[in-house]
């Protein structure tokens, strides 16, 4: 039986934003039904043309970045090309960085508001980064 | 007639092998074998796991030298 999996991410750092997308790319390629909501600092990262890298928390992010894991947003187009996960921004966020859809990465889905993604994620696993 | 792919996955950290594995299991057609090869021990525990809960094959794991070979066959 697959779980359904809701991944909040509001923290723009990059030990965050990665330990949200190898959840979302494992939890979507065994078949899981994974949303991410994507908000506050993260949602800037997948304005396109932003190639900032989103900045270290502490040591281990910088660890990761000479051992080569794979970038979290590779991570997160993953988990939508092989697990048909859900990354959706959050209305709000959308309308403060003053961007559309069409200025967001193209795996990203429509801007959401929270009651309609409240109700969606009724039932299921929330974790928040 | 069933192939034997090898992917090189090696110097890559979780979850990247067990991506790679999945992209190309997308690709293989059923009853074809996927080598995957990590230097991961983390994807050597993990892999099996995935292809128990999607219900494919496991044909054996292996280490030879720092190199992992996870042989995998696409059931469905």
């Amino acid at each position: 039986m697959s779980n359904k999996i809701n991944i909040v991410c509001i923290s723009g750092t990059r030990e965050k934003l990665q330990m949200a997308a190898m959840i979302a790319s494992v939890a979507a390629a065994c078949g899981d039904e994974v949303t991410v909501f994507l908000s506050m600092n993260a949602l800037a990262f997948f304005v396109k043309g932003n190639t900032d890298n989103a900045p270290v928390e502490g040591a281990f992010g910088t660890l990761m970045e000479e051992k080569g894991v794979p970038p979290f947003k590779q991570l997160f187009q993953q988990a939508v090309e092989l697990g048909d996960a859900k990354l959706l921004p959050c209305s709000m966020a959308v309308d403060l960085l003053e961007v559309t859809q069409d200025d967001l990465e193209p795996e990203i889905g429509p801007p959401t508001g929270l009651t309609r993604f409240l109700s969606d994620a009724e039932g299921g696993q929330l974790l928040s980064f | 007639m069933s192939e034997t792919k090898i992917v090189d996955a090696c110097n890559t950290y979780c979850p990247g092998p067990l991506m790679e594995l999945i992209t190309h299991m997308k690709q293989a057609e059923v009853g074809d074998t996927i080598e995957l090869l990590s230097t991961d021990q983390g994807s050597a525990d993990d892999v099996p796991e995935w292809v128990n809960k999607c219900g494919h094959e496991m044909v054996g794991t292996e280490k030879v030298g720092e190199i992992w070979h996870i042989s995998v066959r696409k059931a469905k």
